[in-house]
């Protein structure tokens, strides 16, 4: 196995401009083959999961409503209301089950996503 | 094996749905003497108010093989087969008698007449109200339980109604004198005339040959065009005796602890079974026979116990209740003869061990009591009496709440705690209690609240309101947001039930379109994108078809959009059609398609009104007596867009036959040759339920106004996801009569002005969205891609329609 160093291998990839996201709603980017699920809450905070539903296998969750579990904040998905962790897309109604993260970050007022 | 059930009533339908739930892998074959299907008898005489009887009738379970009309006339025991009436022979390996008991008519002259009855049957009831169409008084011989019942069934026929009661003073098998009076009281308060320590000496006929009267035994004559035996029921045990089982001096037959016969291939169950000396006649008993039955047939070791004889039961509006011993070595008797109140526990020589109890008037000593039979009694007697009792009386565990189903407390508790059951509705379907008579509904509930499950009304971590309190909340704060609400009122920033509700709430009181400003990011993805989210993660799209009424050329239209969208099309329950396999960027090119031609939003995605159905009315139909078209277009126009705890949905029928099935709505409404009767909390989906006749001849305008406050008291106080059928429940349809119809809480002027506000304030979604440039940038797949359709949506071709392709999972387990 080959071990990269985060640093040459994340490409940021400009999405949208920070204010096309609206406060406490998702968003979806297609970055090359990935589909990627931002979010904005409430208090300015920018993340990104994969935007596929793992327990219904649509690509839906940048849909799902946005708000804190036990103040983690978290989407829940459309389809069956299972909550996924923004910080750590893990399942809090399944920790067995989890969705991955993207590194996200605004510069010059526009969003970029990172995708190794 | 082959199992034959003689008899389909309550106990024999019992028996058959436990066989199935418990697995039973044979045939059933079960042979009714009755036209119809089993029944529930203990609610009768609800038949003669309103309740059809396809409502009281019980369900039958897939598989099993019913005959009606069949009665059995023989038993070959050597060869194992029944014959019917009607020569049909089915053979058996085990066998079970359900076969009930009849009326017991004394042997007076006149009892053949044309015009006397017994009352067992709805069959008996049709010719009861036949027969009392064309009189002006009835007599009841038989002042037990029943007389009564037959009693307030003839007055409410319209009939002058007389009781005729052979013992010293009525219900003499449930009260004592003392009772009996304060009963009579309640009785005659009411119009009807009573005859204690009477009879009937004979029946006499009019010139006509039909009934004309009763002469008692002390020569006084009651005019009767209409004489209703009801002196007790005897075991239908004649089957059992031809074939030559064992049975008693006095009727019925002998079963051992497992409900097994003299024959161990026969079985009996319910009022025909009599069990070490005694035959029950009480559902409760023959309930748990039924399920003893089921049990040993396969295979098991249940065994049946005398069982519990305590009644509580509302007559002619008055409670009467007992429960235990009716005697006891001290007696404490509390008596209101003005408000009609009489209450008497019998107790132990120290007055320490509660025996039993008398209940007339008021029968909440037999809630909070009857568990304590046979225990120590938790306060002074004269103290539970006068003040109910202590405000934290702890039941046992092992005591018995629900006495038709045998259910203890214990029991109740451990449903509830492993299931987080957290309404009495939970309990009903975890445990059966409370699903037969009802008497012990208001301790299950009692029970929940103290079983520290706190029957949370917290509506989620963000909020400790329920539903309805946040409506106040936020109906007399007048808060516009949710931002504003959850930093006032609650913790956190919300999630996935809250934010919802809240967007609900706001809507019902008029904030504006769904989408606006911060209400945006409340929105389910349904409310959001104003269209139902399939499973393969595009939408469907429904535009409102009011009343189901559509013009040739909006069909075009809509078949046009379906086809230049590739959209998969389909007729949908509530006369509308339903495009699916729209994509998000598709939808507001979908909308200005249909709106362009004079279509709206449906509100499919919506907790809103769905549609008001109807049947084509008077307008083409030979049978319609009012124009059902024309009003559930009114309605349907009225209510869209009307934001509520659950979905609502609404009929209208032209007629009684009901085309519409305006019962199985939130709201229903039947034409009547005066106008229109309303039905209200009828439901489909996992728990059907008809629905409540509410008001009756109501006009057009009565009809509106009272729907409007009915939804508008529904809107405002219901739970989350509480439909109507649960809400009206909930609070009981009396209660939501006084307050709609009488207006008790004195809110219905500002029900009133709340609908009026919504009717005023609507607007079609779809067509406010698609006016807003601001809205429709949100219609995209990806935000950094708006041209680009979703490359994970596919479809493939079914029956010459699209059909999604589902995605593989890629799911991450650790």
């Amino acid at each position: 196995m080959t071990v990269l160093s985060e640093a040459t291998t994340t490409v940021w990839t400009a999405v949208c401009a920070y204010t096309d996201l609206l406060p406490e709603r998702g968003a979806c980017a297609l970055v090359g083959r990935h589909q990627i699920a931002l979010f904005r809450t409430f208090d300015g905070e920018l993340f990104a999961i994969g935007n596929q539903d793992p327990f219904s296998g649509a690509q839906v969750l940048s849909r799902g409503i946005v708000g804190t579990r036990a103040g983690e904040p978290s989407v829940a998905s459309p389809m069956h209301k299972e909550v996924f962790s923004l910080v750590t897309g893990v399942c809090l109604d399944d920790p067995a089950v989890a969705v991955p993260i993207y590194p996200i970050r605004v510069a010059d007022g526009t969003v970029e996503v990172g995708v190794r | 094996m082959k199992l034959v059930v003689v008899g389909h009533g309550p106990t024999s339908s019992r028996l058959v749905e436990a066989l199935v739930a418990k697995g039973f892998g044979g045939r059933i074959t079960v042979l009714g003497e009755e036209p119809r299907a089993a029944y529930d008898r203990v609610a009768l005489t609800s038949y003669l108010t309103g309740r059809s009887a396809e409502d009281l009738t019980y369900p039958v379970p897939e598989g099993v093989v019913l005959r009606l009309a069949s009665r059995v006339t023989g038993i070959d025991r050597d060869g194992r087969t029944v014959t019917t009436a009607d020569g049909h022979v089915e053979p058996y390996d085990v066998l079970v008698l359900a076969t009930g008991s009849s009326p017991f008519v004394p042997p007076v002259p006149g009892r053949e007449l044309e015009g006397c009855f017994v009352y067992r049957t709805i069959d008996d009831l049709d010719a009861i109200r036949e027969a009392a169409a064309g009189a002006g008084s009835g007599v009841v011989i038989g002042g037990g339980l029943l007389g009564l019942e037959a009693a307030d069934a003839l007055r409410g026929l319209g009939l002058s109604t007389h009781v005729v009661e052979m013992g010293g003073w009525l219900m003499p098998r449930q009260v004592d004198e003392g009772g009996g009076a304060v009963l009579r009281g309640h009785v005659e308060a009411l119009g009807l005339t009573v005859h204690t320590e009477a009879g009937a000496r004979e029946i006499v006929a009019g010139p006509d040959g039909r009934v004309a009267g009763l002469v008692k035994p002390d020569g006084e004559t009651i005019a009767a065009q209409v004489v209703v035996f009801s002196a007790g029921v005897r075991p239908r045990d004649e089957l059992a005796r031809q074939a030559g089982l064992e049975v008693g001096d006095r009727g019925g037959i002998a079963v051992d602890d497992g409900m097994r016969t003299s024959d161990p291939a026969i079985y009996a169950v319910g009022e025909c079974a009599l069990h070490d000396g005694m035959v029950y006649g009480l559902v409760g008993p023959c309930f748990t026979m039924a399920e003893v039955a089921a049990d040993r047939i396969l295979g098991g070791q249940a065994a049946f116990a005398r069982a519990d004889l305590s009644t509580k039961l509302k007559l002619l509006g008055v409670e009467v209740a007992q429960f235990g011993a009716m005697d006891g070595a001290l007696d404490v008797t509390f008596m209101d003869p003005v408000g009609g109140i009489y209450q008497k526990l019998f107790v132990s020589d120290d007055a320490r061990t509660l025996l039993g109890g008398i209940c007339v008037g008021d029968a909440t000593p037999y809630n909070t009591l009857k568990p304590f039979v046979g225990r120590d009694l938790p306060g002074a007697p004269s103290e539970l009496l006068f003040t109910g009792g202590p405000a934290s009386m702890d039941l046992p565990d092992d005591a018995q709440v629900c006495s038709c189903n045998n259910v203890t407390k214990g029991q109740v508790c451990a449903a509830v705690a492993d299931h987080g059951l957290t309404d009495v509705a939970g309990i009903k379907g975890c445990t059966r209690a409370g699903t037969t008579c009802g008497s012990c509904l208001p301790m299950l509930k009692q029970i929940l609240i103290k079983s520290g499950v706190e029957v949370s009304k917290a509506l989620c971590e963000h909020f400790a309101h329920s539903r309805a309190e946040l409506f106040d909340i936020v109906r007399v704060r007048g808060i516009t947001t949710f931002s504003q609400l959850i930093d006032e009122h609650g913790t956190g920033r919300g999630c996935d039930v809250c934010k919802p509700v809240v967007a609900s709430i706001l809507a019902s009181l008029g904030n504006g379109h769904i989408l606006d400003g911060e209400q945006a990011a409340l929105q389910d993805t349904n409310d959001h994108f104003l269209a139902n989210i399939q499973r393969n993660g595009t939408y469907s799209v429904v535009p409102r078809i009011p009343g189901g009424e559509i013009t040739p050329d909006k069909l075009i239209v809509i078949g046009e959009v379906a086809r230049d969208f590739g959209l998969y099309t389909k007729i949908t329950g509530g006369q509308r059609i339903d495009l699916f396999g729209a994509r998000v960027e598709q939808l507001p090119l979908i909308w200005k398609r249909l709106v362009d031609a004079g279509f709206e939003s449906g509100h499919a995605y919506g907790k809103a009104l769905r549609t008001v159905k109807s049947c084509v009315g008077s307008t083409w139909c030979r049978y319609g007596v009012q124009d059902a078209v024309g009003l559930a277009i009114s309605l349907e126009l009225r209510y869209r867009g009307l934001r509520s705890p659950h979905k609502l949905k609404s009929a209208v029928s032209g007629c009684a036959r009901e085309c519409a099935e305006a019962r199985g709505k939130d709201f229903g409404v039947i034409a009547t040759e005066q106008g229109w009767n309303l039905y209200v909390g009828g439901n489909g989906g996992f728990t059907p339920r008809h629905a409540d006749l509410f008001a009756s001849d109501l006009s057009t305008e009565e009809l509106i106004r009272t729907i409007d406050r009915f939804l508008m008291f529904y809107v405002r106080t219901a739970d989350r996801l509480q439909r109507t059928s649960a809400w009206l429940e909930s609070q009981g349809l009396e209660y939501v009569r006084q307050v709609v119809l009488e207006d008790s809480l004195g809110i219905c002027a500002d029900l009133d002005a709340q609908m009026d506000r919504h009717v005023a304030s609507y607007a079609d979604e779809w067509r406010t969205a698609i006016e807003d440039p601001g809205k429709l940038r949100r219609f995209v797949s990806f935000v950094n891609a708006p041209a680009t359709p979703d490359p994970s949506i596919a479809f493939t071709a079914e029956r010459d329609q699209i059909k999604p392709v589902l995605l593989p999972l890629e799911v991450v387990r650790s």
